[in-house]
């Protein structure tokens, strides 16, 4: 899995003209993108672009108001086990440990499956985020960090054929927030997993996506623009900064992010096909 | 927040306020009757009550006879001479018996339309109003129309305690499901978790507190309201075994009805308060 863009075949997940409007208000709408095999798709923007509104669309938690969401050739209805979410809050069951979280997520997956086997099932999902030893710790006695770690284990456990992430690390210090990003980027890399994030930080979508879709501001948000990540993988934070092209991959999304997502709010330009937004290779 | 007292400071405290609540109360039960004499013509003493006739000495005991009836009650709890005496132990048993048939009763159906109502925003809002006007209605009024209908007079006493433990149940079963994460709901939404898995795994745990909170808020009415119950219907029961001993001016019995009432109130508000700990969880 190279993580370079399979541009000709169909995607696996299409979104297809989704909106989101209210009586005398558009959240977003218009919004055409696909997602493929593989690939790690980043949408960034400004709160109230409706950016998690879109995640929970794709996650079959919420229905737009135009549009459709086809996920392997079908017309999504509902959440699906094939669709892990990450929640932004790491969503963990209080009165379960960690072992019991990941178990309960397993036993959905695999309602035959016996207790003994979901137990070693749901071991081996936190071992492979490092949680080895926290397995039977409730999440009070947890930190950020490791809850989201749990949060990780349990969607991965379920062997999605997508990964949804709302903001999985917002909620976290900066330091813990790079170690798991790189915990993400490694998993996923070797998995070959799909995967589809919303986030606003700059380095996090530099670091994990292949693609970036940029949203203008809402109400009336859209993607403006899609940014090919060229940067080799695996990515590795720590010497990420002193690749070629990583500056001006960042200063052009910080530009965005600063000025055109305004700037380009509201009514598209003449001639713009919401289908196809423009790409760039700021990274050469 | 108060400051931690040590454990043993309180319970001097406690120890000392205790004894001399019954130092008091002793000196002023003898020393009433000693000094007093008979303030009303004895003739008239003997007709109006036997404590009268006794030299106007108080009806009221000493905490030393108090404690020495109460030690011969409890030497033989269990007895049974007759319908009109039965041990202590036996009255007891069988107001807490009511409680358990008409408490148990209330939870069975509480808790599973409570779940319902806390699930759907129509029946909440649907039913509100006849458990708003219920609610407050005390549990007595209930017992004419339980007694005309029911006809059986113990089985009248386990309706109030059923009628009078049902709605905080009710109430908090269908505030703890309703007011359940919507986190927890999607995380099992998008594990196509299904509609009783949900409901067991999920919803059932994360509302578990609120409803033993209001299992606790029920059990501890069902008590109070038990004894007034067997006060009307009479027959068994340690509130018909109060209004007997008032009957037989026994004040000692009567004293010591209500520190049993209120040891088994307590005994029951900690089990209750022990389940709710096996249940509870915190973020």
């Amino acid at each position: 899995m190279d993580g370079m863009l399979p541009v000709t075949t169909k995607p696996y997940a299409a979104v297809e003209g989704i909106a989101r409007r209210f009586p005398g208000l558009t959240v977003f709408q218009d919004l055409w993108f696909g997602i493929h095999r593989g690939e790690f798709v980043c949408l960034l923007g400004h709160s109230g672009c409706g950016k998690t509104t879109i995640l929970n669309i794709l996650a079959g938690l919420d229905r737009p108001s135009e549009g459709a969401v086809v996920v392997d050739g079908r017309e999504i209805d509902g959440p699906s086990l094939d669709r892990a979410v990450i929640f932004q809050g790491h969503a963990l069951m209080p009165w379960l440990t960690a072992e019991q979280n990941v178990a309960f997520a397993l036993s959905c997956r695999y309602p035959s499956w016996p207790r003994q086997r979901l137990r070693e099932a749901a071991r081996e999902a936190l071992a492979k985020v490092g949680l080895r030893e926290a397995a039977e710790r409730k999440p009070a006695q947890l930190s950020g960090g490791m809850k989201q770690r749990v949060g990780i284990a349990r969607a991965l456990a379920i062997q999605p054929k997508m990964l949804l992430m709302d903001e999985p690390f917002s909620a976290l210090d900066a330091l813990t927030r790079g170690a798991l990003q790189e915990e993400v980027s490694r998993l996923v890399t070797e998995l070959g997993q799909t995967a589809f994030m919303i986030t606003h930080d700059v380095d996090e979508a530099i670091l994990l996506a292949d693609r970036i879709l940029l949203m203008t501001n809402g109400p009336e948000a859209r993607i403006a623009e899609v940014v090919i990540n060229t940067l080799p993988k695996p990515r590795i934070r720590a010497t990420l900064h002193h690749q070629p092209g990583y500056h001006e991959l960042r200063d052009h999304i910080l530009d965005f992010l600063i000025t055109r997502s305004r700037t380009l709010a509201g009514k598209p330009p003449p001639g713009w096909d919401p289908r196809h937004p423009p790409e760039v290779r700021p990274a050469g | 927040m108060a400051a931690q007292v040590p454990f043993w400071r309180a319970a001097v405290l406690s120890l000392l306020l205790l004894a001399a609540l019954l130092i008091g109360w002793e000196m002023a039960v003898k020393g009433a009757g000693g000094s007093a004499g008979p303030a009303v013509d004895p003739e008239l003493a003997a007709l109006l009550s036997p404590a009268a006739a006794a030299g106007g000495r108080s009806a009221m005991p000493a905490p030393s006879e108090i404690g020495a009836r109460l030690l011969e009650l409890l030497s033989d709890p269990f007895h049974r001479r007759g319908t009109n005496d039965q041990g202590i132990g036996i009255q007891i048993a069988y107001s807490l018996g009511r409680v358990a048939a008409g408490f148990s009763l209330a939870a069975l159906i509480a808790i599973p339309l409570g779940f319902v109502i806390g699930m759907s925003p129509l029946l909440n809002a649907a039913l509100n109003p006849f458990i708003q006007v219920l609610r407050p209605v005390s549990p007595l009024a209930w017992m004419p129309l339980a007694l005309y209908t029911i006809k059986d007079s113990s089985v009248s006493s386990i309706f109030v305690i059923f009628i009078c433990s049902v709605w905080p149940m009710l109430i908090n079963t269908a505030f703890g499901v309703a007011s359940v994460r919507r986190e927890w709901l999607n995380v099992a939404r998008t594990l196509e978790a299904g509609t009783w898995r949900t409901a067991f795994r999920v919803i059932l745990p994360a509302a578990a507190p609120t409803i033993l909170t209001g299992m606790r808020i029920s059990i501890g009415i069902a008590w109070l309201v038990i004894v007034a119950a067997e006060m009307l219907v009479g027959g068994t029961g340690i509130g018909y075994w109060v209004w007997n001993q008032w009957n037989n001016l026994s004040i000692a019995d009567i004293v010591i009805a209500i520190l049993m009432i209120g040891l088994v109130g307590l005994a029951l508000d900690r089990l209750l308060a022990l389940a709710a700990r096996a249940v509870a969880w915190q973020e």
